[in-house]
């Protein structure tokens, strides 16, 4: 995008945008942290905060909640993309979830959504003390997410009150906060799932391949289809593996991920065929259907 | 006509597509008006109509819509975009909700703002960053007090365009003189506001009428239909070709060789050779390089977020801002501005809060109240202090000077919020109107006598000892017998003592949270006259409030300042007693009297803390000079 013309377009002005955010916080916390998930959305917020800064480095870590569920894809990719970017990457894991075996097939998804993430989130921001961290959420996914500020206060418990944001006018952000106090902060607030992919694309911006069809084993369960990654996967009664070409719409624990049949395999087929979709992105999280609100509810726990 | 852009896109040129996905324009525009005029149901409708209702949201949606009023989809739109728990369940938009959708021709973000009045502040935020407002009004009630209101913010924010959507037109027959009637009734109302544009439209947000295309229910009616406008209006006020600011927002300092001043264009062009001055210093540099990640850029242009390279060494740092010499902003400490307040508690005079402007934060002190503004007849009216979602006429004095523009010609670089400074809540917003020159002139005349000369000639260090803690805790007999022991050894001190204060110099002065805050400023004020005269002063004040302490250590500056907290528990105090005024105050003669009807916020940054309910006074005076004063 360095072909600036006189106006600035919609995905510039996002662009830039985001990376006044993000100098903000730099800017104005001591030890901000921001969170990769090594989903579409962080490919977009490191290629963000590697053009906020440069050319100094990215000035702050990055943190990988280690939920020890993840594709193995993944892992190999943010491996890759820590040294890629050139950045320090933290990687935390409820050790006291591992030493008592909680997994999303025992515990059911909120219980271990809970233990493996939430607590071990908590567990991570307190270690490192950060006051700042950085996430990749946008409005455009859920309902409450639609209300939360850019820099969204939280207390010393993590905790989101949504009856109490500050106002955020212009530009002008409130960075203060008290000893023990933190901000979570979101850069690509305004942008939307497709804006998300176009930026991808026009920027040429690593992605996991799971992002793109491919034949893979999966098994059938009330109407998802659920990625065999690894020989730990627990099979219900006459389950089998069957290969399908399918593709995901968002990454996260692979038990705990819906793929889609998609025949989708290069970024201009998927921004296709997901303008075609008749689904909306997170409805291959199995965690956001518990009961109504319940991103609400997690957040205001502590979830990002 | 499409507005689904997967109906528009030639899936075989996937390239020239998202080109045009790229290129678009962007409107950001907010929903106001009073509650229940239908603000959510027009925004899931634009949704709706856009097809970006998928099928699982659908779903939910009509699972969810079940016992409530729906129209023919049998969809209650409200759902799609009331987020939060308590929303759905009282059925209002208590905040401010983010949106988008796009057509073939533009991308949209909607800031779906609250109707209800003590939501006001959340509507303000959405028109911060608005280019447009839609304000709707209920066909079946007219304009009410809310959309008054809602249009004199949306003026005082800076929002040129507004189309008022006279929605819910099918419950009154698609009714032309009516419609008419409301037009007028609002042209006339916003006339002093002074829109650029204000197009009247007769909607029906439930049954879709004049949203997409021309409703057959509304013959009469000849003007544009509600997407097709929002598609084609011309909102830039071409932020380029005004004077260029560049707020220096981090400093980029990779390495020796290279040092970068990274920021925003928040208005402007900028070019490499352009001669630009510091607002702060008025220091001048070149231009050398304007780098991005992308490249180094000859021209940066209002809106582009880049690292400036200058051609020499210039002390700069975060808060700066950089212009063009001949085009320079206002630097000042003191401006008049308009503000919202959007707190519960109220916005005081003399009260010190904290300042952001940009990339600037100072302490600052709103100086005078000088009107409020009825936001229903647009009447000035007194005020002494603005409650919340009320809106303001102020003067404001920051500790040091600061750059901006006037808000009227610079909306980045002329808005501000204050913040409070123990719970760091965004207390409210304000719009610079200009600024003040007496801020400039008002310097502080040089003598050669300073205080140095006055210190050394009675050969003590000029202090003051600030005594905080409730009536009867033992300040007064403390500071007495400090006062002896001082005057003993040949020092000079002298005891304000806040009864004795009131007497003279405070007696117009009562008992309210706002004359509270007065007494503190003025006895803060003298003290530090006093103590530059060379004095110790001993400060004898219950002074409950953490913000009014802290002011008072602000004014004393370079001067050292201690504040010694007198803990005595109230039940010791209330025994002793010793002017009977707890008796009188729990007879309910005496309001507002600290530690029975007022709070005494406990001091959390004493210097000295003194056990007022275990040790004698003259024990306590032997401390505090141990403490204080011996070498």
């Amino acid at each position: 995008m360095s072909d600036r013309t006189h106006k600035l377009s919609h995905l510039q002005a996002l662009e830039a945008e985001s990376i006044e955010i993000m100098r903000e916080v730099a800017a104005s916390f001591e030890r901000p942290v921001m969170m990769y998930s090594i989903g579409k959305d962080s490919s977009v917020l490191m290629h963000l905060a590697r053009k906020a800064f440069a050319p100094s480095r990215i000035p702050f870590p990055v943190l990988h909640i280690d939920t020890t569920w993840k594709f193995r894809e993944m892992i190999a990719f943010r491996d890759r993309m820590a040294k890629h970017y050139d950045v320090d990457l933290i990687v935390h894991t409820n050790q006291e979830g591992v030493t008592n075996n909680i997994n999303p097939f025992d515990q059911g998804s909120a219980r271990y959504t809970d233990i493996m993430k939430t607590q071990a989130l908590r567990q991570a921001l307190n270690a490192g003390q950060y006051d700042a961290a950085i996430g990749g959420a946008r409005r455009d996914e859920e309902k409450s997410r639609a209300k939360e500020r850019i820099f969204s206060h939280r207390n010393a418990q993590h905790a989101w009150d949504p009856k109490n944001q500050r106002p955020e006018l212009w530009r002008v952000f409130n960075t203060r906060i008290n000893p023990g106090e933190s901000m979570r902060v979101f850069p690509i607030s305004n942008w939307t799932e497709l804006d998300i992919w176009t930026y991808i694309y026009a920027e040429d911006i690593p992605i996991v391949p799971l992002y793109m069809a491919a034949p893979r084993p999966v098994v059938e369960r009330e109407g998802t289809l659920i990625m065999v990654d690894d020989d730990r996967f627990r099979f219900n009664h006459g389950e089998a593996p069957m290969t399908r070409t399918v593709r995901f719409r968002t990454l996260g624990c692979y038990p705990l991920t819906g793929a889609i049949p998609s025949t989708a395999g290069t970024l201009p087929e998927i921004i296709m065929e997901m303008q075609a979709a008749r689904t909306s992105e997170r409805d291959g999280r199995l965690i956001d259907s518990d009961q109504a609100g319940s991103m609400e509810k997690k957040k205001q726990e502590g979830y990002f | 006509m499409s507005v689904n852009p997967a109906q528009s896109a030639p899936a075989t040129d996937i390239a020239t597509w998202l080109q045009e996905q790229t290129d678009k324009s962007l409107l950001r525009f907010l929903t106001c008006g009073s509650v229940d005029d239908g603000k959510s149901t027009l925004i899931g409708r634009l949704l709706y109509d856009s097809q970006l209702i998928l099928d699982d949201q659908l779903a939910s949606l009509k699972k969810e819509s079940r016992n409530r009023a729906v129209g023919e989809e049998g969809i209650d739109f409200s759902l799609l975009v009331d987020g939060l728990t308590a929303e759905r369940e009282q059925g209002i938009t208590i905040d401010v909700a983010y949106r988008f959708f796009s057509t073939d021709k533009r991308k949209f973000i909607v800031a779906d703002t609250p109707g209800h009045e003590q939501y006001t502040r959340n509507m303000a935020t959405g028109a911060s960053n608005a280019d447009l407002a839609i304000v709707l009004i209920d066909a079946r009630k007219g304009i009410l007090p809310q959309t008054r209101r809602h249009s004199f913010i949306l003026s005082l924010l800076g929002v040129r365009h507004v189309v008022p959507v006279v929605n819910k037109i099918d419950l009154m027959d698609y009714d032309e003189e009516l419609f008419n009637q409301i037009e007028a009734d609002y042209r006339k109302f916003a006339e002093p506001l002074g829109f650029d544009t204000l197009q009247a439209i007769p909607v029906s947000a439930l049954r879709g009428d004049n949203i997409l295309t021309k409703s057959e229910n509304t013959p009469w009616y000849e003007g544009p239909q509600l997407v097709p406008y929002l598609e084609t209006i011309d909102v830039s006020e071409d932020r380029s070709l005004t004077p260029m600011r560049f707020p220096v927002q981090w400093v980029n300092r990779p390495n020796l060789d290279f040092r970068g001043f990274s920021g925003t264009v928040a208005s402007g062009q900028i070019k490499v050779g352009d001669d630009v001055l510091v607002a702060s210093s008025r220091k001048p540099a070149r231009i050398k390089q304007i780098s991005t990640f992308d490249g180094d850029l000859n021209t940066a242009i209002a809106g582009q977020a880049v690292t400036l390279v200058l051609d020499r060494e210039v002390d700069i740092s975060r808060g700066d801002v950089l212009s063009h010499p001949g085009e320079t902003p206002e630097y000042s400490n003191q401006f008049q501005a308009r503000i919202v307040w959007m707190h519960e508690e109220p916005a005081l005079s003399g009260r010190s809060y904290l300042l952001k402007i940009g990339s600037q934060m100072v302490p600052a002190t709103i100086t005078a109240i000088k009107h409020k503004t009825d936001v229903n007849t647009l009447e000035k009216e007194p005020g002494v202090k603005l409650g919340l979602n009320e809106v303001g006429t102020v003067t404001i004095a920051a500790d040091k000077p600061i750059a901006f523009d006037s808000y009227g010609s610079n909306r980045l670089t002329g808005g501000f919020i204050l913040i409070e400074r123990i719970s760091n809540a965004t207390l409210g917003a304000g719009v610079i109107d200009f600024g003040l020159r007496r801020g400039q002139n008002l310097t502080y005349q040089d003598f050669d006598v300073n205080r140095q000369v006055r210190a050394e000639l009675k050969g003590q260090e000029p202090q003051i000892v600030w005594f905080t803690g409730l009536s009867g805790s033992g300040k007064s007999t403390v500071a007495n017998l400090i006062e002896k022991r001082l005057t003993a050894e040949g020092k000079h001190a002298y005891i304000l003592d806040g009864d004795n204060v009131r007497h003279g110099l405070n007696k117009d002065l009562g008992f309210t949270d706002q004359a509270r805050v007065e007494n503190i400023r003025r006895v803060a004020e003298v003290a530090r006259l006093m103590a530059d005269a060379g004095l110790i002063v001993l400060v004898s004040f219950i002074s409950p409030f953490r913000n009014e302490r802290r002011l008072a250590r602000e004014v004393a500056g370079d001067i050292t300042f201690r504040e010694v907290f007198v803990d005595t528990p109230l039940a010791v105090c209330e025994a002793r007693d010793p002017k009977g005024l707890y008796k009188r105050a729990r007879a309910g003669e005496i309001k507002n009297f600290t530690g029975i009807d007022s709070p005494f916020e406990r001091p959390d940054r004493a210097d000295v803390i003194l056990d007022g309910a275990v040790e004698s006074a003259v024990d306590l005076s032997e401390h505090l000079y141990e403490a204080l004063f011996a070498k």
